[in-house]
């Protein structure tokens, strides 16, 4: 019998994400219901609903990367958007009227599936989608976390929410398809376990780098996280983390670094916030031609949804306490983890024009982590998929300064 | 033997020389920028100035926004760098840097060993900046210079609240017309970019020996204005405005002599 061939992760990374694209393609054809949903919400009851969804964040991430942002954000604008507003709010508000992008197509949906757990811009930008296109909406309002870990009173109120969104979505599936159609609570509980051990691969599969050198060049990670993003309920999801792993870790084993043999991992960073989409480039080589890889970020963790199985408070709980959501300590204690675990010598924070939530306490954590951990930080100005509010000129001097930084650190350590 | 640290800004073009035992032999300052012949004019002086030939340095270190076009370095450091190496040097005991350039503005933190140990620099746009104090000489009709001489005529107190330099430009411009003194601007603009920079100084924690340095630091009413801000006398560096090239100059002679 011929062997087939054995795809590289990469590989079978950019056929999940066609397969995800074209299977809501064809679904949306066939007439058959697709969702809009928010990039940590609960896909658990879409899958099991066998609802196709798509996420107009990876969408705008993936229009960002490829440089086609500005035309969705000035027609925005055009109709009166504010540049304060979030850029993916704003290319999404862009494709949703001009219905075609170079980079990614999504099909138009039939209802609005939103979760307040990764900032509360979305609550009002997938309320307005629901509204222009006079479809459902079903929310879920997971407030944000002032106490530490996230109270039994907050689990509650959203397990409420996850029960009665079952029902909204036997409602919506039963009058789109004219028919009865009911949740399968058995199918559910396999879901969930998918769900489970997919989160679980992603997260061993990114903590691979913390071997010295780490094997993973940080930003494959931003590429990876397309496939969690939209596949966390998936085997097939499951299967690109678990080859990733193998790859990951026959070169840790191998004692290969990031790069090509002969670049060598100079410094290991932390990236905090999300990517500046638009300049993937630029920040990559800005930190790679100085010898700083950035190891890994605050997105391993945000996609590790886990629970027991069955128990829909635990999911509640998972869902509400990612990291986005949660307290100033419990964010400083998250990183200092991560600086600790991985071995960083320092962290690069993003101020993310977009992101007024991460924003917000952004310059209290740096503060507070630096005082914790000793380690070096930067910040930069950029923004997630508006190409205006960057500059590559003062992103080098800053990381170039950073660098400098890092050496008088490690050069006073070896002298003691 | 001779070290040039040249230090290429926005807005003007500084060198220095040093010999072997890190006396400076001396400091030049030009106000035009990257993108002219400034650097070249400031090398020329500083090594007529001296008496030596552009053959008879040994090593060169590049710094400002200009260094990554300048070709004619061995070496390229930052601003933030060469600014604390300067400090160091200059200010014994010095922990606290405050730098208003050209395009942006930076405190910068020195641990006790004189190594940068932190540092932040002006967020999204020109406040805070001495491009901010540029355009209010350009309205005020005076030399950049001279504007300290006038906000110490200052009587009133005015606020221009505006941190956007281009929206305070408007503001001003209603302010003179509505008769407000030019004196009084000359110190609502300094009291502008104080409390822009005192802000990002407070954030990375303040400890003295306080330093100002870069063009802006000349201006003797901003750095009084930056000392109510802050709550700490501050020590202006000597020339400061040519800190940074001497930064660069001592890491010429500090990486020839490693090699």
């Amino acid at each position: 019998m011929e062997q087939k061939e054995k795809l590289s992760s990469k590989q079978m990374l950019n056929d999940l994400m066609a397969d995800h694209y074209q299977s809501a393609l064809d679904a949306k054809a066939d007439g058959k219901l697709v969702a809009w949903a928010t990039s940590i919400a609960p896909q658990e009851l879409l899958t099991t609903m066998g609802i196709n969804v798509v996420y107009p964040e990876n969408q705008a991430a993936a229009i960002g990367a490829r440089k086609e942002a500005q035309k969705f954000i000035d027609h925005s604008e055009g109709r009166g958007y504010s540049v304060d507003l979030c850029s993916y709010a704003r290319v999404n508000f862009g494709y949703q009227q001009l219905k075609k992008s170079e980079s990614q197509d999504i099909p138009m949906p039939d209802f609005i599936y939103s979760c307040s757990n990764i900032c509360h811009t979305v609550l009002k930008w997938y309320e307005n989608l629901a509204k222009e296109l006079n479809i459902p909406l079903i929310i879920f309002d997971l407030p944000f976390n002032h106490t530490y870990d996230v109270q039994d009173h907050a689990a509650k109120y959203m397990k409420g929410q996850i029960e009665e969104a079952i029902k909204r979505l036997e409602t919506i599936s039963t009058k789109h398809y004219g028919k009865k159609v009911e949740f399968d609570h058995d199918k559910f509980k396999a879901v969930m376990e998918q769900s489970n051990a997919t989160s679980q691969m992603w997260k061993d599969a990114t903590m691979v780098a913390k071997a010295k050198p780490s094997p993973l060049n940080g930003f494959d990670l931003f590429n990876y996280m397309a496939g969690i993003v939209t596949n966390r309920g998936t085997k097939a999801g499951y299967e690109v983390f678990k080859a990733w792993k193998e790859e990951l870790e026959a070169k840790a084993a191998a004692g290969l670094g990031p790069w090509k043999p002969g670049e060598e991992e100079k410094f290991r960073v932390m990236w905090d916030g999300i990517a500046c989409w638009p300049y993937l480039g630029s920040t990559y080589k800005g930190l790679k031609n100085n010898g700083i890889n950035m190891v890994t970020s605050t997105y391993p963790d945000s996609w590790t949804i886990l629970y027991d199985n069955g128990d829909i408070e635990g999911m509640a709980k998972a869902y509400s306490g990612i990291y986005c959501n949660s307290n100033l300590q419990n964010g400083v204690d998250r990183i200092t983890r991560i600086v600790n675990e991985y071995s960083l010598d320092g962290i690069v924070f993003h101020s993310n024009r977009s992101c007024k939530l991460l924003d917000f306490r952004q310059f209290e954590q740096q503060r507070q982590i630096e005082e914790k951990t000793g380690v070096a930080t930067v910040l930069f100005d950029g923004d997630q998929t508006d190409p205006r509010a960057f500059s590559t000129e003062q992103y080098n001097t800053r990381i170039q300064a950073f660098l400098e930084t890092l050496e008088n650190k490690k050069e006073e350590r070896r002298k003691g | 033997m001779y070290f040039l640290g040249v230090d290429i800004g926005s807005s003007s073009s500084k060198a220095a020389i040093i010999d072997e035992n890190k006396n400076i032999l001396v400091r030049v300052a030009r106000n035009i920028g990257t993108g002219t012949n400034g650097p070249t004019l400031v090398i020329n002086q500083a090594l007529e100035e001296v008496g030596i030939t552009r053959d008879q340095i040994n090593f060169t270190v590049a710094t400002g926004y200009g260094r990554v076009t300048f070709t004619q370095a061995d070496k390229q450091i930052t601003e933030i760098s060469c600014h604390g190496k300067g400090v160091a040097h200059l200010v014994p005991g010095a922990h606290t840097i405050i730098d208003i350039g050209g395009q942006d503005a930076k405190v910068i933190r020195l641990n006790d060993k004189g190594n940068v140990d932190n540092f932040l620099m002006n967020e999204k746009c020109a406040a805070g900046t001495g491009r901010f104090l540029e355009v209010m000489a350009r309205i005020l009709n005076c030399g950049l210079e001279d504007l300290s001489g006038l906000a110490k005529e200052s009587t009133e107190e005015i606020e221009i609240s505006n941190t956007c330099t281009v929206f305070a430009e408007s503001e001003v411009i209603s302010q003179l017309a509505q008769g407000t003194a030019k004196a009084d601007v000359a110190q609502g603009a300094n009291n502008s970019i104080t409390s822009r920079v005192a802000g990002l100084a407070r954030r990375i924690g303040i400890t003295p020996v306080v330093v100002m340095t870069g063009g802006v630091a000349k201006n003797d009413a901003v750095v009084r204005c930056m000392e109510k801000q802050i709550g700490y006398d501050i020590t202006v560096a000597p020339d400061p405005q040519t800190v940074g090239a001497l930064g660069a100059a001592l890491f010429a002679l500090e990486t020839f002599n490693k090699k």
